[in-house]
């Protein structure tokens, strides 16, 4: 079999159990492919040594012949997991040098299920970012490209390398984090699809904290059935994350039938934005018969407090984060800044933290300090929380209706070009999380599903929004679109 | 709301971020902006309404008040920027 590191998790799975290839094999060929591939500047910390050594045991374990469906898959893992003895730094300078002691409870899963981690993926600084260009490392950089022209896109953010990875095909799946939408928008930027379950179904200990309320773990895959897969290995109780929930688990996989009939799906009016590209007007429409075409029924749903949610994105996230990154002293790991004579305490905090961490990681940190602090508590972060609650009601009255899953586009554009927004005021940039945010805020699982391609060639993707804890229906409504969106796409090899 | 330079590095200082006397306009005319997107929010009738705790209905975890792990102290220092005697070394904080 050639370039075995183009196949999904299911088909080498299966043609792992077959005996028709062994893991050391796909780990191989997805080696070779990242190390064709330092132009998408996707693997940032690259762990063959690791890799190998788990194909090996991954492929002892399959011929026992009882081996979970992630056994011998190699997979690449966001930077911001942390991974023992592996550099972990949140794509940020102030983690310069951290090697954890620990492994995160989800990738620890994903090991304890045989996956091969292949190295750790480039990332927006702390998980802030739409764009993948606050990362430390540098951009990472979209397998695709507008037609014949060569400038170089981004592959979306904060899960951008993650997303470049698996479009390029370094990896078979990978590990992604959403806060406000870091799995799906990147998803759909690269033609992939990317699921952020309920929050709560996945542990976030061992994840470097962006906001804690908001922060969920998901996988970033080829395809609906290997997201399935992927998902059920990541998620379970943990002891240790306090808000991980004690549910059982269900076999995603068993719950793909394809079948919808019957099944109720929002298309909610707020979604519909002033200047929304003609394209994804189309592709939402398109998706609504498609679904309506696989017996589902359409029908219109309001979600009053949409337009609030960014706004009380910015709120929330940021304080959350302030408190969060206050941690970052240059006291107990990573990097401490040069200090001058008789620089005191004081001093050694404020130069470390402006050295770490770089101008949006900072801009956010101080406006999180700013709403939280005396006076302005109340107007800004109360009145945030309170705005959630709404939003959180919204989703709830229409579930409560009867709505089974509500189909929205999954972000407001195409991939746009690196560096193209850098003029553009920092606003400009949260607006691509204006479609998935409301999602984070509202704790419920979120799917993106590549659904077509713009005029210039780019894929588009389309979001479902589900009901709590109902993963397995969702992943199942996304497989009746995909089987009907027909997506097959793949960037022309150009790095 | 406005925020002026001598807010924005009051802000600053609660950060404990340095930031440079220069670059404090820019910073003040960012934070404008982006509260200026936040101030939406009092378009919106919150009367009664509670403000978020958790997202999910559920009642917090508790275990017992007891000792789960320790004795991992070269674990715990192998990663500081400044170690000593088994301990992290700071600059002085006491005259």
């Amino acid at each position: 079999m050639s370039e075995l590191n183009k196949l999904g998790l299911a088909e080498a799975r299966d043609a792992l159990r077959k005996g028709d290839v062994t893991s050391v094999e796909l780990t191989e060929s997805c080696l070779k492919a990242i190390e064709d591939a330092d132009a998408l500047n996707a693997f940032v910390h690259k762990t063959p040594e690791i890799a190998l050594e788990r194909a090996k045991a991954a492929d002892a374990r399959i011929k026992t012949g009882d081996a979970p469906s992630m056994c011998g898959l190699p997979i690449g893992i966001k930077d911001l997991f942390c991974t023992k003895g592996v550099p972990s730094q949140a794509a940020s300078r102030i983690l310069d040098g951290f090697k954890p002691e620990y492994e995160s409870t989800v990738s620890q899963q994903l090991a304890d299920a045989g996956a091969v981690m292949l190295g750790k993926l480039n990332m927006d600084e702390f998980a802030m970012g739409s764009s993948n260009e606050t990362s430390v490392y540098g951009n990472a950089v979209s397998p695709w490209r507008r037609g014949n022209d060569d400038a170089q896109l981004t592959p979306g953010g904060s899960s951008g390398g993650s997303a470049s990875a698996v479009s390029a095909d370094l990896c078979l799946a990978a590990t992604g984090t959403d806060t406000g939408g870091s799995i799906r928008q990147p998803a759909a930027f690269v033609g992939i699809t990317g699921i952020k379950p309920t929050y709560g179904r996945c542990s976030r200990w061992g994840i470097v904290a962006f906001a804690s309320s908001l922060d969920q773990a998901g996988p970033m895959t080829k395809n609906v059935r290997d997201a399935a897969i992927m998902l059920e290995t990541m998620c379970g109780h943990d002891p240790k994350d306090s808000t991980s929930a004690e549910l059982a688990v269900p076999n995603f996989e068993a719950m793909l039938t394809g079948d919808i009939k019957g099944k109720k799906i929002g298309i909610p009016k707020e979604y519909r934005m002033d200047g929304m590209p003609a394209e994804i007007e189309k592709l939402w429409s398109d998706g609504a018969e498609m679904l309506k075409a696989a017996g589902a029924e359409i029908v219109d749903i309001s979600l009053p407090h949409t337009k609030y949610a960014l706004p009380a994105y910015y709120v929330i996230a940021p304080a959350e984060a302030s408190s969060n990154l206050a941690r970052y002293d240059g006291v107990r790991y990573g990097r401490r800044a040069h200090l001058a004579q008789g620089d005191g305490i004081t001093e050694m905090y404020e130069k470390t933290r402006a050295e770490g961490f770089g101008p949006e990681v900072q801009r956010r940190v101080m406006i999180g300090t700013y709403v939280l602090s005396a006076g302005f508590y109340d107007a800004y972060y109360n009145r945030a929380r309170k705005v959630r609650t709404l939003i959180k009601k919204d989703f709830e009255d229409v579930f409560a209706a009867g709505v089974d899953a509500i189909l929205t586009p999954a972000t407001p554009s195409a991939s746009f070009g690196l560096g193209e927004m850098t003029e553009a005021d920092p606003v400009q940039m949260y607006l691509n999380d204006v479609f998935t945010v409301t999602v984070n805020l509202a704790g419920l699982p979120g799917i993106s599903v590549p659904a077509g391609l713009d005029a210039q060639g780019l894929p588009l993707g389309l979001q479902l929004i589900g009901r709590p804890w109902g993963e397995g229906d969702l992943l199942n409504t996304a497989y009746a679109l995909e089987n009907a969106a027909g997506f097959v796409a793949k960037p022309g090899k150009w790095w | 709301m406005s925020i002026d330079q001598s807010t924005a590095a009051k802000v600053a200082k609660l950060a404990r971020i340095k930031v440079e006397d220069d670059a404090l306009p820019a910073l003040a005319s960012e934070f404008n902006t982006i509260l200026g997107f936040i101030e939406q929010l009092n378009e919106v009738d919150v009367d009664g309404v509670e403000p978020m705790v958790s997202v999910t209905p559920m009642r917090l975890k508790r275990r017992q008040d007891q000792v789960t792990d320790g004795n991992q102290q070269d674990k715990v220092l192998s990663n500081a920027p400044d170690a000593r005697e088994g301990f992290f070394a700071v600059p002085k904080v006491v005259e």
